[in-house]
């Protein structure tokens, strides 16, 4: 069960994995930030029964662990975390396209089935990749990338507020929630009677927290403007970088390497 | 150097929901004077000091930082010149580590990059935690997200420096070491606090708050041997003033 303390705890150590020192985290973030723009396209766009040509993009996530030195285990959590999400989305295709498209022995497979594990296979290589973007870059670089490629100021700036704060609304969470369960006795306490008015504090709360923030940042001068961590150059490491994966992605994206190398493998044996 | 004077003018503030927290406050604290502001909770100190920085705006009155009337216009000269550090570090700690956070201030001021690492440098050493600059904020203890949270604007240089309630929640080890790191500073010191020794101990001058209106400024020491002033403001003696609890004999 996740707990409000236990998500928390995450999202720092999803901070802190981003001020590590590899290769991959010097790059400049535009880099990675157009990188995993372009993996994600290249993994959505493909036919909604397209399943075995989606793994060879496991390479990636699995490339940057690897080089970045990220702890996999984790990753491979939080991504499990929200798979959830995408199976509330593929669940009714089974029952709304019962089309038999495979036979696999006696089982004959629905196109409602494929989509479905589709669905779920692109999700987690889109989200594992998203977590690994923010842990190879961190958060504030990657609102600063998009700016620098040309998304408004206003957006990069609100996108980093809404950063900061979600840790500002767990903090007040954390001990909202605490103070309740002391005083319910391992009890559910009233339940739902009482939550509305626990919300609508919170909200409140965070609020003028929200406030005080924003203040203290004004004090230091703060214009709307956020300086980046890293001085960023978009050199020769970032070109091929961003080219290698690009035309891998494209490779992975046109040709089927599975059934490729199921093709050349039965051609040889055969 | 008028730049360290700050002069606050029949300032009144009544907040949006009614509440007249200030009503008609003046004072004039001068360069390198170090100034409490004391009095109940509610007596309108937070409010008061919100006004120095233009976080708020008086409804009517004026403040007047330096040369320059504290309006829209001179906010960024105003807030280059008053560093503000407000009672709860969390609040201005906000960035991953805590060398970002401590530069975040001079970034804005647009200073170059060697200049930045200068002053990050030299904040961090001043308030002694330049061992903590790649640590991220929120794994600090009380004592040195304090020191982290000063170093943060002491970063800025300002002229004038102003604290809220800067010894509150501290253990009496990292409180005393406070206290020892602010007797240093040789700028304009404005602060709040119900930290009376400590007010007793770093500042020359008091001025007592009560519902919004100034009861009394003068010399600390004087302030604090007026038993019924303090009294009527909801305040007492600092304990270093009071007798002795255990020998029973007046200090």
């Amino acid at each position: 069960m996740a707990t409000i303390n236990g998500t928390s705890l995450d999202f720092r150590l999803l901070d802190r994995l981003s001020e590590g020192h590899s290769a991959v985290h010097r790059l400049d973030p535009r880099a990675k930030v157009l990188a995993t723009l372009f993996f994600i396209v290249s993994v959505v766009s493909f036919g909604k029964y397209e399943v075995s040509a989606l793994f060879p993009f496991f390479l990636y996530p699995a490339a940057m662990i690897a080089f970045a030195d990220l702890p996999a285990l984790f990753l491979a959590r939080k991504t499990a975390l929200v798979l959830p999400f995408a199976v509330v989305i593929g669940i009714f295709n089974p029952l709304l396209d019962s089309r038999i498209l495979l036979h696999v022995g006696p089982l004959a497979i629905s196109g409602g089935w494929i989509s479905c594990a589709s669905i779920i296979v692109r999700a987690a290589l889109t989200v594992s990749a998203a977590f690994i973007l923010v842990s190879v870059t961190g958060f504030p670089a990657i609102c600063a990338a998009l700016e620098r490629l040309g998304m408004p100021r206003t957006f990069a700036v609100q996108l980093l507020f809404l950063y900061r704060y979600i840790f500002v609304l767990i903090e007040e969470g954390k001990r909202v929630s605490l103070a309740r369960e002391l005083r319910t006795f391992g009890g559910r306490g009233p339940g739902m009677k009482h939550f509305g008015s626990l919300v609508g504090h919170l909200l409140l709360r965070t609020w003028e927290r929200a406030e005080r923030i924003h203040r203290a940042m004004l004090a230091r001068g703060f214009t709307g403007e956020f300086h980046p961590r890293r001085p960023c150059r978009f050199g020769v490491r970032e070109t091929l970088f961003l080219l290698g994966w690009s035309a891998l992605f494209l490779l992975f994206r046109l040709e089927n390497i599975p059934r490729f190398l199921g093709t050349y493998v039965t051609g040889v044996l055969g | 150097m008028s730049h360290h004077i700050v002069e606050v003018k029949g300032l009144r503030h009544v907040y949006p929901d009614g509440t007249e927290a200030l009503r008609g406050v003046s004072f004039r604290i001068t360069h390198g004077e170090s100034v409490a502001i004391i009095g109940a909770n509610g007596a309108g100190k937070s409010t008061l000091l919100l006004h120095l920085n233009g976080c708020l705006v008086p409804t009517e009155g004026a403040v007047r930082v330096g040369d320059f009337p504290v309006t829209r216009s001179t906010l960024p000269e105003i807030r280059r010149t008053v560093g503000m550090v407000f009672q709860d570090p969390d609040d201005q700690l906000f960035l991953p580590t805590v060398r970002e956070d401590v530069s975040f201030g001079p970034l804005n001021l647009g200073l170059p990059p060697d200049e930045v690492e200068r002053r990050v440098e030299d904040a961090l050493e001043r308030v002694g935690a330049a061992h903590l600059a790649d640590r991220p904020p929120y794994h600090l203890s009380g004592g040195e997200k304090r020191r982290v949270a000063i170093a943060t604007v002491l970063s800025m240089e300002p002229s004038i420096l102003v604290l809220d309630e800067p010894t509150s929640g501290l253990d009496p080890h990292a409180r005393r070491r406070l206290m020892g790191l602010l007797g240093e500073f040789h700028h304009t010191k404005i602060f709040t606090s119900h930290d009376l020794d400590m007010v007793l101990d770093l500042c020359e001058r008091t001025i007592v708050l009560h519902e919004g209106m100034v009861k009394a400024d003068g010399p600390t020491r004087d302030i604090f041997l007026d038993d019924r002033l303090l009294a009527d403001c909801r305040l007492e003696r600092p304990l270093s003033m009071q007798g002795c609890p255990i020998c029973g004999m007046k200090g």
